[in-house]
């Protein structure tokens, strides 16, 4: 079908980009119900990919792009697999409900046009991940998540509390960024190819490298950041400073699944290995208990989802690398099953805090006869969440015990685990679905009724989606579940639960699991004081420990410039110069290559003699001069000497050009040591005029030894016969000097005339400082700070 | 330094040095000299402007804030290169046209473009902080 012609691809996966540019000027126009229109892009994505699912089933791949730098085999590549096809239609389909419901939860915002505008744009980058084929092209959307997510997180930006989130969240998962990108370029040095559909072949070469480990663990770094595993979930809670829709969209049913999409497409060529099927399951497993228990600790509705969001992570990591046949296919239903349902159940939460005006869960309750509709469609998604028929949760449970269940320790240890934590998430998905709708209505800030069609028609699809999703859960194995379990196995993989429950260990496990989520629901208020009282024993976290890492890190920078930029001139010219010595004396030390001693030439002229002899007492007088003025024109006149060497030599335009350097050069000096207001006369003490008099020499000596080193070497003509024989031919000019300036090196020249402008620059700003000397000497950023406000109170 | 001899003959100088920093830049593709030279002679004589008259003076007479002199070399110079595009040749080829010009025929180059960029980048930047120094005795 034309769905499968790559230019409908390409812009498809443009789409969200374009309608991120219209967005604002559609919202001035039509308000909140830009919504509607700007839904239709998303939607068209959506069925774009639908049209790919019959193929894919039947075991197809579809590859397309083009060539982006042929010259580092770089490409703008996509694949469309099972995995990649089931993301793409959870982006695009959730995004299509999102979008419109961001259009009822913003209604009237004065940045509404802005918040689409993100919102598309993270959708496109978010698209780009899933898609991309070529490991650069993953890299530069993958961070394009992380940029979108900030500006969206820090949305509200004129709240402290976002801001910090929103750097928060991009420092981490940036950060995994970079340590993905290094484990990209890890993997493309190891197999040779930078395209994920041609690495399927070299899983072997890969596990067997000495590199395998480092490959390993940067990649881990990438995916964990961003899926928020243990110890690095802190993020994901604070970003749920974003608006509910971000909450919903980014931070339950897609970007934070990204970590999980890299370990699940790299699962094939860098899992069945030891490390793989140890790292990925404890950190895992830790992640799902850490999350459940501290979700059971919140009273913020949207906090508590957050908190289950890292378990279900935690549980997706686990599975996937817990490398039994059944624990890919639980993965794969699992993270089908938790779009939905916890996509959804963030709406409502969103829903609630917009008609009722809290999302304490303590103050809510009795909401059942205004919200009716969002009643449902919260009972809907919890009963998926807590995994009970007849919804896809339910599937996804039994296939996770399935997967599990085994007699030996290990895997015994993480049954425990996985019935520990799917209880507790049950005890959350139906303390946020139930608690706020029924018991005896309490009266909240705001009178609560039901929410526009906008608001709830996104929950009321997710919910009805889980639903028959299970109860036609053939055709879903077949267009959804079995491709993408191949794709992550990297063999075929049929996937055949249904809802009709199997007697056998799954069953019971998950009984258990119910009962045990039973009795802690009736405990939760219990269990939520002993958690606190736990937290605050314990008193230290992994997000303090954030706060902790930036301000050691600023304190660390200000020392550091401390000692770098003193401030004090005569520090930097030492050390400069004790470099400059270094560099060129340390060499010929180490290498033992002294020069020979040069001979004296027979033919040396008179006047010759003459020139070098006003050299040297040019020098003689920069030594001697009793003021600095008399110094400054005294090493001028060493350099016309040196200038004259050059013209007596056959370098007329190096001479030309020294005359004028060292004739600005005395003046500039003169003009900024006038400016300077420094003593007239020299007044270090001895100690110190040794020590620099020591430096000095030290500098001379190096580049005399450098120079009689350079010119004892045999000296290659190759250059200055090329240019004289093509100067006058290629380039019109018989000043060979000029020529390889302005032509055959115009490139550098222009690179150099930006340094002299830039510097000129420079030179300017600091000559037009006008601020007292004693902070520019110190780089206090306090002192700073206080100018700053003393400049404002002006 | 303002003594009535060099005041009043720092204008001749400085429009003598000026001119004969455009004879520099211009013969430099042949003989010794060129942008760069040019543009330090062309320095050099602003900054003697300035020590002798003041240098409001110098600002009224150059009329473009200096540094707005060298940023309109620099994007000469690149546009120099940019020309090549029309000509189908990688960045920075030469291109050479030879009108008449009242009878005699006069080799322009985009070469030529580039080097009158570099002579402005350096008459703009040096003077700009020349002329920064000098302006000590105003505040």
């Amino acid at each position: 079908m034309s769905a499968a012609a790559p230019g409908a691809t390409f812009i498809v996966l443009m789409l969200p980009f374009l309608a991120a540019v219209v967005a604002p000027w559609l919202t001035r126009r039509l308000g909140h119900n830009a919504a509607w229109l700007l839904a239709l892009a998303p939607l068209a994505i959506f069925i774009h990919f639908l049209g790919f699912a019959a193929e894919v089933a039947d075991g197809g791949i579809v590859t397309g792009g083009f060539q982006w730098v042929p010259s580092y085999n770089v490409s703008f590549s996509w694949l469309i697999d099972g995995l990649s096809l089931t993301f793409a239609i959870l982006i695009s389909g959730i995004g299509t409900l999102i979008i419109l419901y961001s259009g009822g939860y913003l209604k009237g915002h004065a940045q509404l046009g802005r918040f689409f505008s993100f919102m598309l744009l993270f959708m496109g980058a978010m698209l780009g991940v899933v898609i991309s084929d070529s490991f650069l092209m993953l890299f530069v959307y993958w961070e394009l998540t992380s940029i979108t997510s900030f500006l969206l997180i820090g949305f509200d930006h004129t709240r402290e509390a976002s801001r910090r989130a929103a750097v928060q969240a991009l420092v981490v998962t940036g950060g995994g960024g970079l340590a993905l990108l290094a484990g990209l370029l890890v993997i493309w040095n190891i197999t040779g190819v930078t395209q994920l559909s041609l690495l399927l072949n070299y899983g072997d070469e890969l596990r067997a490298s000495p590199f395998y480990l480092l490959a390993l663990f940067l990649v881990l770094g990438g995916a964990f950041s961003k899926s928020a595993q243990f110890p690095l979930h802190f993020w994901l809670p604070n970003a749920m400073e974003a608006p509910t829709p971000v909450s919903a969209y980014l931070h339950s049913a897609t970007m934070v699944k990204a970590g999980v999409y890299l370990l699940m497409r790299l699962n094939p060529v860098l899992g069945e290995t030891v490390w793989w099927e140890t790292i990925l399951p404890v950190f895992g497993g830790a992640t799902l208990i850490v999350g459940t228990l501290l979700a059971i600790r919140q009273t913020d509705l949207k906090l508590m989802l957050a908190y289950t969001t890292v378990s279900s992570l935690g549980l997706l990591v686990m599975l996937t690398g817990f490398g039994s046949e059944h624990a890919v296919a639980a993965a794969v239903l699992y993270l089908v099953a938790h779009s939905l349902f916890k996509g959804g159940l963030f709406m409502v939460a969103g829903l609630i805090d917009h008609e009722a005006g809290t999302r304490d869960v303590t103050r809510l309750g009795g909401l059942r006869k205004a919200m009716p509709v969002t009643f449902f469609a919260a009972i809907a998604a919890a009963i998926s969440m807590a995994g009970l028929p007849p919804f896809f949760g339910f599937l996804a449970k039994e296939e996770i015990y399935y997967a599990l269940w085994a007699t030996d320790i290990w895997s015994l240890a993480f049954v425990a685990v996985a019935v520990i934590g799917n209880g507790l998430m049950f005890v959350i998905g139906f303390a946020v679905a139930i608690k706020p709708f029924l018991g005896p209505a309490v009266k909240t800030p705001k009178a609560a009724h039901e929410g526009p069609v906008l608001l709830w028609l996104g929950p009321l699809t997710l919910s009805l989606a889980a639903l028959a999703a299970a109860l036609v859960s053939p055709l879903t194995h077949r267009f959804i579940s079995s491709p993408m379990a191949s794709a992550v196995a990297g063999a075929p993989e049929e996937v055949t639960i249904s809802l009709i429950p199997h007697m056998g260990p799954a069953l019971i496990l998950s009984i258990v699991t119910v009962i045990f989520g039973i009795i802690a629901y009736r405990m939760l208020d219990r269990l939520r004081a002993g958690m606190a009282s736990l937290l605050a024993a314990i008193g230290w976290g992994p997000d303090r420990g954030f706060d902790q890492f930036v301000s050691g890190l600023v304190r660390l920078s200000v020392s550091l410039t401390r000692i770098l930029q003193p401030g004090r001139l005569d520090i930097y010219m030492t050390v400069t110069f004790l470099m400059i010595a270094a560099a060129l004396i340390g060499p010929m030390a180490w290498y033992g290559e002294w020069p020979a001693v040069p001979v004296w030439p027979d033919d040396v002229q008179f006047h010759e003699l003459v020139v070098i002899a006003i050299g040297v007492i040019g020098l003689l007088a920069v030594l001697y001069a009793r003021d600095r003025l008399i110094a400054i024109v005294s090493l001028g006149v060493q350099g016309f000497a040196v200038a004259l060497i050059f013209m007596l030599f056959g370098a007329p335009d190096l001479s030309f050009t020294q005359f004028m350097v060292e004739t600005l050069a005395v003046v500039i000096l003169a003009l900024v040591m006038t400016r300077l207001k420094l003593h007239a006369s020299d007044h270090r003490p001895t100690l110190q005029k040794l020590f620099d008099m020591s430096v000095s020499l030290a500098c001379g000596i190096g580049f005399t030894l450098y120079l009689i080193a350079v010119t004892q070497q045999p000296f290659n003509t190759a250059l200055s016969e090329f240019f004289a024989a093509y100067s006058k031919v290629v380039a019109h000019g018989t000043n060979v000097v000029n020529v390889i300036l302005v032509d055959f090196r115009g490139t550098d020249t222009l690179g150099e005339i930006a340094v002299v402008m830039v510097a000129g620059l420079a030179i300017l700003a600091l000559i037009r400082i006008r601020t007292p000397r004693a902070r520019v000497a110190d780089n206090d950023p306090d002192g700073i700070a206080v100018a700053d406000q003393t400049a404002e109170a002006r | 330094m303002r003594t009535v001899i060099f005041r009043s003959i720092a204008p001749y100088l400085t429009s003598l040095m000026v001119l004969f920093s455009v004879f520099v830049l211009l013969r430099g593709h042949n003989e010794p000299g060129g942008g760069f030279i040019g543009g330090l002679i062309a320095a050099s004589a602003l900054a003697i402007y300035g020590i002798a008259c003041g240098v409001a003076p110098v600002r009224r007479a150059i009329y473009f804030h200096p540094m707005a002199i060298a940023a309109f070399g620099l994007f000469m110079a690149a546009m120099a290169g940019v020309l090549s595009v029309f000509a189908g040749v990688p960045y920075m080829s030469g291109l050479w046209i030879y009108p008449q010009i009242f009878g005699a025929e006069v080799a322009l180059s985009s070469v030529l473009v580039f080097d009158v960029g570099v002579y402005l980048v350096v008459v703009g930047a040096i003077s700009s902080i020349a002329l920064a120094l000098e302006e000590r005795d105003r505040d």
